[in-house]
């Protein structure tokens, strides 16, 4: 067994020379990347850097032209979809809030928890004690317990957030995608949001995209910056920031 | 708070709705039965029969609505699987006539002895029986809808894309159909039915008999999908409407979901087809017409998408308003008048009549209690002086 493959059975996420073109366009460029069980990354960029395609290929939504995908360490991502990928524990929050704005809060978390998804299972559901206890907890987390019958479509832009964040953890997945969850919220919000995310990585891994430096600092996590659909730099947020290439990049050349 | 008054208001209407259709389903043929002719309160039989018709209509819809108002399937092909459930039915009929044909043939209907059958299509093996046209009733539409829906849900064809191939479907049939050599009657049909379980369809006393089992279709579909759509796969499924990827990254199989629904309304379309044939004495190609399809699409969206109710009433609505109009002077406008209503209803009424009235006893509800306490306190206002002097 050489070392790579040593690399891929420990880490949670293993990504390893993936290639994505779009018509020609190279949006992810010999990518590779590892994320530790249990560790929490934040993956910076500026636009166009392939962030979100990353997280696309993750979730099964982009397949990969060529590259490794593992999860787990052993399960090969490239050859599944969406939904298998979501039952195998990968959780994944968009960038624009995307909640199902004609139910309720509760409804909302109720579809998102870890339960039988099957045709059957949800015809012949009945909630269960344990079930509304859950919900209970993800409405207290998510501060959203007054707001629990309200329709998810009148919440505010970052309550929004944060049910989306609430589904995640309703969903409970080894793994959780983060596509900024600070976007377009208030200083206040944007603080609780980090602890809410550390909270959640003590017993999940995760990985955010997010362009707030502030927060990404808050989180004083390692970080990732990608450009041109590859790694620039990867080290603390100093080190990142510091970094000549990155602040080219940034400022532009 | 809003949504429990919500449901609790629907719940309300579901159950008037069940309670009008169920008194309909008795006293329309009470009435048509045991009053004498000519009496005010008598029902004449040919409105028993047009009511018979529109009642059928609503389990259409229904199925519509179910796909429509809470998946976000916009088939446009819906009328196939109800006119495949009337030419299951119809077959059935044709069988009955036996001897009683113009032909005589105890086997063959009128139309293959003029087309010189020498013996029966397998096709139509077992139509003699009505256990097995009824069974047909509700496997042949499912069996397309379930091909068709594998197919295309399996290949995430949505929208737009989705209805024009309904579309497509539902004139592939119609061309199928009209064809002499297919083997159900060509461009005449299916006619001149007889018995329908040993009771002449004419008969007075079977149309009633037919109104009432309609309405009680009509119940029990209503039912169904009342049931489906208020368990948690009714959630399911507008989450799938609502935000179709989203759904799928929670871990839910859309295809599946899709799959289920749309077989289901086709298996119920399939039935509203059965009832019809018997009471209209034909069933021809022209069912297949995607314009028919379309239609049904405009009775869901005038009653109001998404409510079950309002689909149910929108078809009764509509094309009571159909009768009323093409039978006067007014005639060759009808389908002027008709487009123009779909177009007023976008505009005006997008939730349609009962989204929208049910939109109307919110708001009042919400200002209600708003209202009370205002009064409260003026009244206050006004005694807190008096109390002064």
């Amino acid at each position: 067994m050489n070392v790579m493959d040593t690399r891929a059975t420990s880490a949670m996420l293993y990504l390893d020379g993936v290639h994505v073109s779009f018509d020609g366009f190279h949006a992810i460029n010999n990518l590779s990347l590892t994320l530790a069980p249990g560790e929490m990354r934040a993956i910076i960029g500026p636009n166009g850097a392939g962030k979100t395609t990353m997280m696309d290929i993750i979730t099964g939504k982009t397949k990969p032209d060529e590259g490794t995908v593992l999860f787990d360490g052993v399960t090969d991502l490239t050859r599944l979809d969406e939904t298998r990928i979501a039952e195998l524990g990968i959780g994944r929050k968009f960038q624009k809030p995307t909640v199902f704005e004609s139910q309720t809060v509760q409804d909302n978390l109720l579809l998102a928890l870890n339960v039988d998804h099957s045709v059957k299972g949800t015809l012949f559901w009945r909630g269960s004690r344990a079930e509304s206890e859950r919900i209970d907890k993800v409405l207290e987390t998510i501060r959203l317990t007054d707001a629990r019958n309200r329709l998810a479509g009148s919440l505010s832009h970052g309550q929004k957030q944060w049910l989306e964040i609430g589904m995640l953890l309703a969903q409970d997945p080894k793994l959780l995608l983060v596509d900024e969850p600070v976007a377009g919220m208030t200083d206040v919000e944007t603080h609780l949001t980090a602890e809410l995310l550390k909270e959640i990585n003590k017993t999940h891994t995760v990985m955010v995209v997010e362009h707030d430096m502030t927060f990404v600092r808050e989180l004083g996590v390692k970080v990732t910056c990608l450009h041109e659909g590859t790694v620039l730099a990867e080290g603390t947020i100093d080190q990142v920031s510091s970094n000549e290439r990155v602040i080219e990049v940034y400022l532009g050349r | 708070m809003t949504p429990h008054m919500l449901t609790r208001s629907l719940d309300r209407g579901a159950t008037i709705f069940l309670l009008v259709v169920a008194a309909l389903g008795v006293l329309i043929p009470l009435s048509n039965l045991l009053l004498p002719a000519g009496s005010f309160l008598q029902v004449p039989t040919y409105l028993v029969a047009l009511w018979g018709k529109y009642v059928c209509y609503a389990i259409l819809a229904l199925s519509i609505d179910l796909i429509w108002g809470y998946c976000g399937i916009l088939s446009l092909g819906h009328g196939a699987f109800f006119a495949l459930g009337g030419y299951a039915m119809g077959m059935y009929l044709m069988r009955q006539i036996g001897t009683r044909g113009v032909y005589g043939n105890p086997i063959l209907p009128d139309f293959m002895v003029f087309l010189n059958y020498s013996k029966l299509p397998w096709t139509w093996y077992g139509f003699d029986m009505f256990w097995f046209a009824a069974l047909m009733v509700l496997f042949v539409p499912g069996l397309l809808a379930f091909c068709f829906g594998w197919l295309a849900f399996r290949s995430r064809v949505t929208g737009v894309y989705l209805s024009i191939i309904t579309q497509a479907m539902t004139y592939a049939l119609l061309l199928a159909f009209f064809r002499n050599d297919f083997g159900f009657g060509g461009n005449n049909g299916l006619t001149d039915f007889k018995d329908i379980l040993g009771f002449n369809v004419q008969a007075e006393g079977t149309r009633a008999a037919l109104f009432a089992l309609s309405c009680l279709a009509l119940i029990l579909a209503f039912l169904i999908c009342r049931s489906v759509v208020s368990s948690k796969l009714g959630k399911v499924l507008i989450a799938i409407r609502d935000a179709e990827s989203r759904s799928r990254f929670l871990g839910y199989r859309v295809e599946s979901y899709k799959l289920f629904v749309f077989t289901l309304s086709a298996c119920m379309a399939g039935v509203a087809g059965a009832l019809y044939v018997p009471q209209v004495g034909i069933i021809n190609p022209s069912e297949f017409a995607p314009g028919n399809s379309i239609e049904a699409v405009i009775w869901v969206a005038v009653g109001g998408r998404g409510t079950l109710v309002g689909a149910a009433l929108g078809a009764i609505v509509v094309n009571y308003a159909k009768t009323f109009f093409t039978s006067g002077v007014l005639a060759p406008y009808w389908l002027f008048m008709l487009g123009a209503l779909f177009i007023l209803v976008t505009l005006l009424l997008p939730k349609g009549i009962v989204g929208t009235f049910s939109a109307w006893r919110e708001q009042a509800r919400e200002r209600r209690p708003a209202a009370t306490t205002a009064s409260a306190a003026a009244e206050d206002g006004i005694t807190e002086p008096k109390m002064a002097e």
